[in-house]
């Protein structure tokens, strides 16, 4: 009777808030997994475009303070805050071209008004001066399947929509075989110049646009450093410092017969 | 006429503030109004005293942003006006949720849940230090402002100025969850945000001032008061109430008809003897 009353003795204070503070850890280990786990899908978003000067997107994700002033900058309605349901990351200023495209405004208003950093003005700026055409909110893309140029009808829209005409869309003159007599004349998109504005997505004339903008990151590719254009003098340039490492295998200077009959030499002798 | 002023005064000129500031951030979008630019997250007014959401930029930094001046003067000037003035006003007097959370807690008085439910609360106001230190870790782990990403502040505020989406289920979350579930639950208990300010204005100099002498022990203030806690003194001791939970809603200095509850600012020489 005595051990069982001594077994149900009530918990001393120490042992009562050292178990609230486990339950509460617990409690906190939990929710801070959830939470996280939502996170890492709610950021999870590459494709995506950013106003002009946003820094790279993990970076901008960090940064952004979702203010809001880069929205209220725009004079064309082209920026918008992520809202619950547009499935980007909330709160985050980002625009569609194809709604409507970033004019590329000569003095970005967007920009300056940034207070976090997230839009960087330096990154935009060429001499001390803004510079829109620096820009690198995305990269234009081609279907070719789609683009009605590159069936044989005529068609320069996104051509001539460019705000940079003639160096970031050019058009390329082909041969038509099927008619014998006809010319394509198909867009090509040059990455060096195309800011990604997205005025040609949003004047492409086929149902679904043909020519569209990607995160630059999503839509460019990576040769590598080993890839030198030995016919481009500024990247040969890269290999003036290079230089090889020289190894040199230590050559045995007795004979390969004489391995070959090592331990033999008694036979050979008899 | 007067009485209806006289105790709801308070009430009417924060729903003023509160509407007042949402209507400006709204026109600064609509309208290009240039009085009050941005949102709650960050801010500037007249377009040269910039405002930042202390919380938000410091969950940015555990995040590890290299966050720009223009943001750090503006949590300077938010800092110091709650630091040295305001307390906790943020949460009666600005942030939106609160009229969602009054309407709640009103609701709750009518239809008298409070005393359907247990007197005892099932969870601690304690859940938002520890909600506002899970934020920090899981911005430092996930690289990003974890709390930013699911504020259903930021969500109705922004909602408001720039367009709701899908934000008004959260908005909806927190209603039902006051309503039915637990009395200022989200305010009261888990907000981190309401946290990080019962922290930061722990020595603001505005105080609610209780005079014992006058007090009929009617406890209108504690039926009204959303951090009901903080009135531990009524009816025992002339204190102010020097809690940081306290939101300085002055919604108990209205009801009390026997003028026991007064604003003033806080006499650090009598607090020492005092304690807390």
């Amino acid at each position: 009777m005595s051990n069982h009353l001594k077994a149900k003795k009530p918990l001393g204070d120490r042992r009562k808030f050292l178990l609230n503070m486990a339950r509460g850890a617990g409690y906190a280990v939990i929710g801070g997994f959830v939470w996280s786990a939502y996170l890492d899908e709610a950021k999870a978003s590459p494709l995506v475009l950013r106003p002009p000067a946003a820094i790279n997107e993990s970076d901008f994700l960090k940064t952004c303070i979702k203010c809001g002033l880069c929205v209220e900058a725009c004079p064309y309605d082209t920026l918008k805050l992520a809202q619950p349901g547009d499935h980007k990351p909330i709160g985050t200023p980002f625009f569609t071209p194809r709604d409507i495209a970033c004019y590329m405004c000569e003095d970005i208003p967007c920009v300056p008004v940034c207070p976090s950093g997230a839009l960087d003005e330096s990154s935009v700026t060429v001499k001390g001066q803004l510079d829109i055409n620096t820009a690198e909110m995305g990269l234009a893309v081609i279907d070719e399947n789609s683009c009605i140029a590159f069936w044989g009808i005529q068609c320069d829209a996104c051509y001539r929509a460019c705000p940079i005409l003639g160096k970031a869309i050019t058009i390329e003159y082909d041969k038509n075989e099927r008619t014998g007599k006809h010319a394509f004349l198909k867009p090509v998109v040059h990455a060096d110049a195309c800011t990604g504005c997205g005025m040609c997505e949003h004047a492409c004339v086929t149902e679904k646009p043909a020519i569209f903008i990607l995160p630059r990151e999503v839509a460019m590719g990576k040769a590598g450093s080993h890839y030198i254009k030995g016919w481009d003098k500024k990247d040969e340039a890269r290999l003036k410092d290079a230089h090889a490492i020289h190894t040199t295998t230590k050559i045995s200077k007795r004979k390969a017969v004489d391995k070959l009959n090592r331990g033999l030499e008694g036979l050979l002798d008899e | 006429m007067s009485k209806i002023w006289n105790n709801y005064r308070y009430l009417i000129l924060r729903r003023f503030v509160q509407i007042g500031m949402l209507i400006l951030f709204f026109g600064a979008n609509a309208w290009g109004w240039k009085i009050l630019e941005g949102n709650l997250s960050s801010s500037e007014l007249f377009g040269v005293i910039p405002m930042s959401d202390p919380y938000a930029v410091l969950q940015m930094v555990v995040a590890g942003a290299i966050v720009a001046s223009d943001l750090l003067i503006g949590v300077g000037v938010v800092v110091l006006f709650y630091f040295f003035i305001g307390g906790r006003a943020f949460c009666s007097w600005v942030c939106p949720i609160n009229m969602v959370t009054d309407a709640a807690n009103y609701l709750r008085r009518v239809f008298d849940i409070d005393r359907g439910q247990l007197q005892k609360q099932p969870i601690s106001r304690n859940v938002r230090y520890w909600v506002l230190g899970i934020s920090l870790v899981v911005s430092a782990f996930m690289g990003i402002a974890a709390f930013e990403f699911i504020s259903p502040i930021s969500m109705l505020h922004r909602g408001i100025v720039f367009g709701m989406g899908f934000g008004w289920a959260a908005i909806a979350m927190i209603f039902l969850f006051d309503l039915f579930v637990l009395k200022n639950g989200w305010c009261g208990h888990i907000c981190p945000l309401g946290g990080f300010y019962s922290l930061l204005s722990k020595f603001s100099f505005i105080r609610v001032h209780h005079l014992e002498e006058n007090c009929t022990l009617c406890m209108k203030c504690k039926i009204v008061c959303p951090e009901k806690q903080v009135l531990h003194m009524i009816g025992k001791e002339s204190l102010p109430v020097l809690s940081g939970e306290c939101t300085n809603c002055a919604r108990c200095i209205e009801v009390c008809d026997d003028d026991a509850l007064r604003f003033s600012i806080r006499d650090f020489i009598q607090n020492k003897k005092m304690g807390e």
